[in-house]
Order: C-alpha cells, then structure tokens, then sequence
C-alpha cells in the first residue's frame, strides 16, 4: 500500500504561492487576449512575490519550524527563510526592471533584423511569456537552498536554470549576442547539470541515499571503503555547484551571459541566482558533508583563493561595463566562498553564518542597482557598454554617475556603504576563528578587494575626470520602475552602510536557528 | 580627587538632546553648501540662527548639568554604532566638554553676528557662514566625542573648516599659500594623534575614554610616555605651539572673523582640550610627558610674545599674543590638577578678550580700507570711539590689569606653576611683562598719537552689527576672571572632569610673583609708551635693531623650517623621485604590467568558444576530484 505523503502546506506556502502564480501565468498567455496579457501578468507576479515575502515574515515571526517539510526533503529553517526573503526582495526590483519592454525582443523566432522581425516591432509584439518565465526561475530559485534531498535539489536546479537559459536569448538589442549567451548557457549549464547528477549518483552509491541528513549520519558512522565514492562523488557535486555561482574554474560562463542576457535578466541571475547557489552550497558543504570538511575544505579554499584572485585580474582589462561587473561577481564570489569556510561544522559559528547572509543581501542589492543603471545610458544601437563611452558621464549626468560610483564604491567595500560591512561581517568571522590558514585566506581576500578597488575606482575616474564625447551615449529618463528599483538599492546601500545593525540581527536570528538537523 | 566615574546616561532632558548641539550648526553647512545661490539672500541668517541654536542647547544641557550630583555629571551618551567596539560616535557630556560648549557656541554667535556687517560686500557670504557653521560642528563634535575616533573626525573637520576659511580669498595667492601651510603644518600634528590612537588601540583594544582612562594606569610607563608625546605632537599641531607654530602667522590672511574664531573660541584651544582631556592618563603630575608639555608651553609663550613685539600688522601682533596665551594654557595643563582649572579659565577669558580684540582689530581694518599696517594708523581714539574702548577693555584684560578677567586667570597660572616649578613660574612671569609691552605698543600705534593714514582714508565707526559684539564681549573680558576664580568656581565645577588637587588654592592678590608680574607688566607697558607714546612712530617701518629683525622674522622659525625640513625633504622627494624612476618604478611598473600582463594573457583562455569553455570545466573538474583525493587519501 502506498501512504500519501505529508506535505506541510503553511511551511511551504511561498513556494507554492510562486510556482502557482507561475501556472496561472502560463494559462493567462493561452487564454488572455494579447492586448491584456501584461496588464494581467505585472500585478501577478508582483503580488506573489510581495504575497510570498509576507508569508516568509509571516513564518519567522510564528516560528522557525524545527523540522524538515515534505517527508524530509524541504528545509524550512532559518537560514532558509532568510534566504527566501533576500530572493524575493531582489526578484521584486528585477521584475520591476523586466518590466521595462525596450528590453526584450518582440518576437524571438524572427530572425534577426529580418523582415518579419521588423513586423513584430511595427506590431507592437511583445513576450509576455517573460513573466511566467521569470516566477519559475525565482521558484527553483526558493528551492535550490531549501533542498534536503540532493535530487530535491537537482529538480529544482533545473527549474531554476531552464527558464533562465531562454530568458537570457530574448534581448531586444545586439541579439545574435543574446542567443549566443544563450545557448552558451544551456550547453555549458547542461554540462555542470550532468556533473551534479554524476556527483549525486556516486553519493548514493556511498551513503546508500540522496538524503542530506541520511548521507551526515552514513558520514558519522565512517569507514566501509567506499571512500572513493565519497571523494569523486563530493568533487562532481562541487562542480555542479561551483558552476552556478561562478567560482574558478567554472567562471568562464558568467561574463558571455551576463554581457548577452537583456540586462534586467542579468541582474535576476546576478542577484537572485547567486544568493540560492550559496545556500545550496552552504547546505550541501555543510548539513550533508560537514563531517567530512577537513576533506574539502582545503579545496575549497583553493577554489576561492583561485576565483577572487581571477575575478579581480580579468576584471582589471575589461572594456565592456556588463562584463566587468561579471567578474566582480566571479570575485565577489571568492570572497563569499570564504565566509563558507568560516561557517563551520553544524552551522556552529553563527557570526560566520549571519555574515555570509548579510554579504548576500548586500551584494545583491547593490548589483541589481548598478544594472538598472546600466540599463538607462543608452547608444542608438542599444546600451552602452563600452567603457569608453562611459567617460565623462558624470559632467553631463552627475546624478546618474554619482550613484553608478557610490554603487562602485561600495562594491569595493568602502565604509559607509553596504559593502563594506559585508566584507567586514564575512572577513571578521573568518579571522575571529584564529586559524592560519583561514586568515590567510582572508588576508588574501583583502589584497584582491584592494586590487579589485582599482577597476571600480577606475571607472569612476573615467567618469568624472574625463571629458565627455561629443556623440556621448544618451541617458534616458528612468522609467517610474526603474527609478524606484535604483532609488532602493542606494537607499539600502546607504542604510545598511550607516545603520547595518538591524539586518545583522535579524541574520544572527536566522543564523542561530540553524539548519534542520 | 580623581575624575568620576562616566555614567552612561540614562533618561531624558536636554542631555539626551545633546546632539543637536553638533547637527545644527552642521545642517546649515550643508543646506547652504548645497542650497547654493538660492539661499545667498538668507543665508547669513540662517548662520548665525545655527550657531544661536546650539547655544541654547549648550545651555539647556549645561542646566541639567548643575543640576546633577558632582559624581553624576559624567555622562555618555551613545549616538551611533559604527563598528561595535571599534568606532562610534557619542557624546561625553561633562564639565569639561560643556565649558568648551558654552564658550564655541556663545563667541561663535557672536563672531557669526559680526560676520554679517564685516562681509556685508563681499559676493561669497553664504559660503562664508557655511564654513564658519561647518567650523562649529567639527569643533563642537571634537569637544563632545566620548571616544578618540570621533575626536578624530572632529579634530580633522576644523582642520578642513579652517583650511576652508584661512583660504576664502583663494584668489590672493598669499591666501591660498597660508591655507595650504596651515593645512600642512596640522597633518604633521595630526599624524601624531593617529600614531597615538594606534598604540592606545593596540594596548587597550579600545579608543572609548571611559576604558582607556581607568585602564591607563596598568600600561608601562614607555607606553605611557609616548602616547603622551604623540597626543602633545598632535595638540601642537592645532594649538600652534613650538615647533609647530609656523602656520598660525600666516593664517592672517583668512577673513578676520576667521581669525577671531580660530584663535578665541576654537581650534587653538582643541590643543588644550586634548591634554586636559587625556590628562588624568596620559599626563599625570610629575611624568615625562607632562614635563614636556610645560616645556613646550614656556617655550611658546616667550617666543609668541617677542614676536608680538616687533610685528607692525595688527593682525600679526594679535597672532604672536595668541600663541603666547595658549602656551601659558599648555604650560598649565602640563603640571596636572592643580593647573587644569587654570587652564581652561585662561582658555575661556582668553576667547573673550582675544575675540574681542581680533574684531577690535576688524573693526579697525573696516574703518581703514582693509589696512593692517600699524604705522599707518595713529589717532583712531576718537573716530572709532566703541571700537576704541572695547578694543582697549580687551588690552586691559589680556595685560593683566587688576580686577580685570585675564588678572585673574593669568595670575592663577602663575602662581600654581610657581609651586610646582619656579623656573617655569618666572619664564611665564617675564612672558606677562613682554605681554605689557607689546599690546601697550599696539594700543598706542593704533589709537594715539597724531594720525598717519593716507588722505584717502575715511576712518568711520563701525555699523551697530558689528559694534554689539564687541561691547558683549568686552562686559565679558571684564567681570569672567573673576568670578571664574574666585571662590574656586570653575575649579569645583570641573573637578569631577579633570580631578582637583586635594587642597585648594586661594586667592593671593600680594604674593611676590603676583606683585614682580604687576610691576614687569608696567614696566613693559611704560617703555612702550615711551618708545611709541612719546616718539614720533615712522610711517615706514626702520631697519631695526639685530633683535628687532629676529622677532619680526618670527624667530626664523620659517627659515628654520625650510632650513631643516623644506630643503631636505624637497631633496629627499627629488632623490625619491630619482630612484622612483630608476628603481622602485622599474619594479612597479613591472608588477603593474605583471598584473596588467597576465590580465591579458589570462583573458585569451575567453575564447568565446563554448568547447573550450566546457573542456575548462572538464580540466577543472578533473583537477578537483583529483585533489579532492589526494588529500582524501593523505
């Protein structure tokens, strides 16, 4: 006989809330009139998104469940919920920006710049099918670090990548570099997939389950000599996830997509996409193999060593503005590599937990700012990119490039910017644990911030001390969203620069109530 | 008695409001800085109601204040959390911070209130006042910190505020000249301060007054000794004492209400401030440190009063007399207790009387086409009657007349240096005569005798704007003195700030040093009179005498300056720059391109290509689980 299983609904009522607003988003492009389609699918993702950010709250302040949901395969605890509510206060202001249709391409069949192209234009087609797209991915997104099952995990990886595989083809402007970052995307994404699988496969072959806390206790009891499973199977699941947040060597993905996706999209994947690889990292690393970490945290730490070291060189030549804030990532993703290490066996050292979440929120927040910005100074071929049409901005929109800068600086961790606290909660913890190798690390950590300071501080130079070019980029009025989107993140920014004490609570709350063990 | 214990303060009234004192006058920096021309019309109002403003809190709070029990009238207020245990802002308020409150914000709105008639001309007013409120602030927040880090921000805002002012006229090149020495000269003092902070923080773990001052006792005695030495660096710095004194001359060239604002109620005293403040810990009776900082005080007070001597630019006398006061302030705040209340009642009458002359000095520069040469004024007694009798209140008090308010002050340090040292006590009795002489002299230059201004010159009694000022401050540098002194006021009220000594000292008015200063004072002043009162003054001014020049050089303190540190340094940045280009560059630039180089080199593996992407992946992953089993195997 088979039992039904037990789903707890109220635990997983924000996921359910997205993907539900997903289907309905989908039924809305086979039924709704075309004229209708976007008036009915902006409130709709936008409510879900706030309705689900009320249930996260909702859910912290009722009290952190202290068991896993869905027999045993979703975690809802407080990193998680934290986690939650990050996502989708940063998916809120990437919608906010794909609402912007200049953005996206009328008809993404057409070939570009053919005829038939040129009718969607005169048409006024348009991709609805953005919307729905953009709730599945932020659903696989809620997932991905809720996941305690590694197959869980897998499923919801993919429903997480997917849509954002076809997202990032649909650019308005350049598009064969679109669709380029596209399929680049899918290719090299199915590629790390398989590995994850691969890891996943030999994991079971070890531990005899795909359960994070099954595989933890198969950890405990040790010996049995299938170390090797073990082994490969952790280096293949760390490939699949090392890839998703871009650290080295598995980078080379993310400054060919961020630069081709339409630039809202880069900020969902930049922002939101990030925030959930490091969860399931942290859940991966952490609930399932903590009992291992004097296996993998030596490579690890040559994974971070390695991925700020190279996001920080690589960055220093770029030309194109996208691409240089694809290797900031790839060296911001260094850095919260090491407030991974610093979290430790069962989440003990909540300082290093609620660090690497407050790195998060701040990182996040920051990026999706810089990218609207990216998205408002404009050539007639589409955004500027280049840097050297960069120069001078600030002369002619001092507004504009005043904020780009502040939102330079504090990617460069300069105090009384969000980033600085970031870097100081993450690096603290880190050298708070007294030992030489981590310190090391973070002493590391610190020459590459300092190296990565010189292209941020470089381009705010090029901005303010160059003189602008007669036939300089346009900057185009904000619309009301993207005004709003910009005008939040250097308003958390500033706030969590000035006053970060009440987020950092509220990770340290989170963080405390650790992982479900 | 020691200081008391500091209470972190806890309830409401206007202690809790505290903060208001700093965000006022720093709200009207920034609305007129970026309000812009838009508020030129009003600009100066909304200035000077700032600056009133945070008087009025200062006394409200200096009311709750008294109102306390002396052992609760140490209280901390936190503000801000920067960096928990690392840096905040908050607030000390006690008796100490709340006297230095009361004498910025009154004399400063009364500089402010100056302000508005002395630059009713010139096109830049707003910014003007926005400096002077910006002035303010960094000087109120300096007084107020209740940790070295926000001191610090404090210290370095009035180090911009003045370089801001001493430039206003950035235009004259001497201007810009004097701001940018000014400016120079404070970060040689400020780097003395921040090496200071260094070692504190590295032997305390923390820069907050109320852990470091009753931790400061279980430091060794070197530490002691050099955190003392550097914070006295830093404190010459902004009060311009040997060897550090050379931009304060020079600073003239600002506006002078800047002048008065400078050298009355704020920076120079931050010196002060800062060992009377750390004194408990860091200067204690009978150390090292404290032994230097009377040094450095005599030191100073002889030097400025002979310069004063010989300077013919009212301005510059006034600048000599000020370095020579604040010296007698430092001298008094080195030997410990027993001076600090002397000290800082110098400070307070000292901010009276000096503002009082620096506008005086205003007022006169207003009747006279900007004209600062002393020569060339003569007779002004009658044409300027308020200017004159202010202006000549303010001489009384900072000669030491009896009765008068720098009497009291004057002889009180006097007398408590004499107990502690006698050689010291008669240096700073000499200094009170060559004191006589020199303001004596400028007296007579600029009001009697015949008149010797240019034809061109209409000399005409100030507007009431600027006259009011001076009469409240001139009633000031009356009757303060003594009733600071007398009966011990100050000294009682400040006691649980700095400590008291453990007997008090009375009033001794016929004491030999007291009766020797009275009589060199005179003695001063009749030469003066003799040789400037009796005597026709020449209009240009004569060779003088080997002396004569030394002073007027200032003591080619400037020569010594670029003797010793300008050439050698322009040598050693030249020689830099030699092996710069020749060696370190090399390796530099090497490294720079090693970077740039392997950016380069490194951004060919972006192929583009997706195959070579995925076998990166492939290698890497390889790598990976390779690793991963050597070291799981190790």
């Amino acid at each position: 006989m088979i039992t039904a299983p037990t789903i707890e609904y109220f635990a997983l009522a924000p996921l359910l809330i997205i993907f539900g607003a997903a289907i309905i988003g989908v039924l809305v492009e086979a039924f709704a009139p075309r004229y209708l389609r976007r008036a009915v699918h902006v409130p709709l993702t936008l409510l879900s998104l706030v309705g689900a950010f009320a249930l996260v709250i909702l859910q912290t302040v009722r009290g952190v469940p202290t068991t896993p949901a869905a027999m045993g395969s979703v975690a809802v605890d407080g990193p998680t919920l934290f986690i939650w509510g990050t996502i989708l206060v940063l998916s809120f202001v990437s919608v906010l920006l794909i609402n912007d249709e200049e953005q996206f391409v009328p008809s993404a069949a057409a070939v570009p710049g053919s005829a038939e192209e040129e009718k969607a234009i005169t048409e006024g087609a348009a991709h609805t099918e953005v919307y729905p797209l953009a709730l599945f991915a932020i659903g696989g997104m809620l997932l991905f670090p809720a996941s305690n099952d590694l197959l869980i995990m897998f499923v919801a990886l993919e429903v997480m990548s997917l849509p954002l595989y076809l997202l990032c083809g649909l650019a308005r402007r350049r598009r064969l570099l679109s669709q380029e970052a596209s399929v680049k995307y899918f290719l090299l994404g199915a590629f790390s997939s398989a590995f994850f699988l691969y890891g996943t496969a030999l994991l079971y072959g070890f531990a005899g389950t795909v359960d994070l806390l099954g595989i933890r206790e198969r950890l405990a009891v040790g010996g049995g000599g299938t170390e090797t499973l073990l082994l490969v199977g952790t280096a293949m699941l760390g490939v699949g996830l090392l890839f998703k947040i871009g650290a080295a060597p598995f980078q080379a993905w993310k400054p060919d997509v961020y630069q081709g996706a339409p630039t809202p999209i880069t900020a969902l994947m930049a922002s939101g996409t990030l925030v959930a690889a490091f969860g399931a990292v942290l859940r991966v690393f952490w609930v399932a193999l903590g009992n291992d970490s004097w296996n993998w945290e030596p490579i690890m730490w040559g994974v971070a060593a390695l991925t700020m070291v190279a996001g920080s060189i690589l960055a220093i030549t770029q030309t194109d503005i996208k691409r240089m804030l694809a290797y900031s990532s790839i060296a911001h993703a260094g850095f919260l590599l090491v407030g991974v290490m610093a979290v430790g066996e069962r989440g003990q050292n909540a300082l290093a937990l609620s660090g690497l979440l407050f790195y998060l929120v701040t990182y996040g927040i920051t990026t999706v700012g810089a990218f609207a910005i990216v998205t408002l100074v404009r050539d007639p071929g589409g955004e500027a990119w280049h840097l050297s049409r960069w120069a001078g901005l600030g002369k002619r929109s001092p507004k504009l490039a005043g904020l780009f800068a502040f939102f330079l600086l504090a990617f460069a961790g300069i105090p009384l910017t969000s980033g600085f606290f970031g870097k100081y909660a993450v690096f603290r913890s880190a050298v708070a644990l007294g030992e030489a190798w981590l310190t090391g690390l973070v002493v590391l950590a610190v020459v590459a911030s300092a190296a990565a300071a010189f292209f941020y501080v470089r381009v705010i130079v090029l901005m303010f001390f160059s003189d602008p070019s007669a036939d300089g980029p346009t900057v185009v009025t904000p619309s009301w969203a993207t005004s709003t989107v910009v005008g939040f993140s250097a308003f958390a920014t500033v706030a969590l620069g000035v006053f970060p004490q009440p987020v950092l609570d509220l990770a340290e709350k989170a963080a405390k109530s650790l992982f479900v063990q | 008695m020691e200081p008391a214990e500091i209470l972190s303060h806890t309830g409401g009234g206007a202690i809790s409001l505290a903060w208001l004192m700093i965000v006022l006058p720093l709200a009207g920096a920034a609305i007129l800085l970026i309000g812009g021309r838009a508020t030129n019309k009003w600009g100066h109002l909304l200035g000077v109601l700032m600056s009133v403003g945070a008087f009025v809190v200062a006394a409200l709070v200096f009311l709750q204040l008294i109102g306390l029990d002396p052992a609760q009238r140490r209280q901390s207020v936190n503000l801000y959390e920067f960096i928990p245990g690392v840096a905040n802002i908050g607030l000390l308020i006690d008796p100490l911070s709340i006297s230095f409150c009361l004498l910025i914000t009154f004399v400063g709105s009364l500089i402010h209130i100056y302000s508005i008639g002395y630059m009713s001309h010139d096109p830049d007013r707003r910014r003007f006042f926005a400096y002077l409120n910006l002035f303010v602030a960094a000087m109120l927040l300096l007084v107020l910190a209740d940790n070295y880090v926000a001191l610090f921000i404090g210290w370095e805002g009035v180090g911009l505020a003045s370089y801001l002012l001493i430039g206003f006229w950035q235009y004259k090149p001497s201007a810009a000249v004097a701001a940018k020495k000014a400016f120079v000269v404070n970060r040689v003092g400020d780097f003395g301060l921040l090496i200071a902070m260094f070692i504190i923080f590295a032997q305390f773990g923390t820069l907050q007054y109320a852990e470091v001052f009753p931790a400061a006792s279980q430091a060794s005695q070197g530490v002691l000794t050099a955190i003392g030495l550097l914070l006295l660096l830093g404190a010459c710095g902004k009060s311009a004492q040997l060897p550090l004194q050379s931009w304060l001359l020079d600073a003239m060239e600002g506006p002078t209400p800047v002048s008065a604002l400078i050298h009355a109620a704020t920076m120079v005293t931050a010196g002060v401030y800062l060992v009377v403040r750390s004194g408990a810990a860091f200067f204690p009776e009978g150390s090292t440190a404290g032994l230097v900082v009377t040094i450095v005080g005599v030191a100073t007070l002889l030097a400025g009063a002979i310069i004063g001597t010989a300077k013919d630019d009212i301005k510059k006398g006034l600048a000599g007399s000020t370095m020579s006061q604040i010296g007698y302030m430092m001298l008094a705040a080195g030997i410990g207790p027993a001076g600090y209340a002397f000290a800082i009642a110098h400070l307070i009458t000292h901010g009276f009387f000096k503002a009082d002359l620096f506008l005086g000095a205003g007022s006169v520069m207003h009747a006279m086409n900007d004209e600062v040469d002393m020569r060339r004024y003569g007779g002004l007694r009658k044409l300027l009657p308020i200017t004159f009798v202010t202006f000549f209140i303010g001489y009384l008090a900072i000669i030491g007349f009896p009765l008068l308010s720098g009497y009291f002050t004057k002889d009180g340090i006097i007398e408590s240096v004499m107990h502690h040292n006698a050689i010291l006590g008669w240096l700073a009795v000499l200094g009170a005569g060559i004191t006589g002489f020199y303001m004596t002299r400028m007296v007579v230059m600029t009001f009697f005798g015949p008149k010797r201004w240019d034809e061109k010159a209409h000399p005409h009694e100030s507007p009431a704007v600027m006259t009011w000022p001076l009469i409240i401050l001139s009633i000031f540098s009356v009757g303060l003195g003594a009733y600071l002194i007398l009966s011990n006021r100050l000294l009682v009220f400040l006691g649980p700030a700095v400590g008291q000594p453990a007997e008090l000292p009375g009033f001794h008015p016929f004491s030999v040093p007291g009766l020797t200063t009275l009589a060199l004072v005179a003695v001063g002043a009749g030469i003066a009179i003799a040789k400037y009162g009796r005597s026709e003054v020449p209009v240009v001014q004569p060779r003088g005498s080997f002396l004569t020049v030394f002073a007027r050089r200032d003591l080619y303190g400037d020569a010594l300056n670029e003797a010793l540190f300008m050439r050698p340094g322009q040598w050693l940045t030249r020689l830099a720059v030699f092996f710069d280009n020749r060696g370190i560059d090399g390796v530099v630039n090497g490294l720079a391109a090693g970077v740039g180089g392997s950016s380069g080199r490194l951004r060919k593996i972006q192929t583009g290509y997706v195959r070579s992407y995925a076998l990166s992946i492939f290698v890497g992953a390889a790598v990976l689980a390779g690793a991963w089993f050597v070291v799981g195997t190790l």
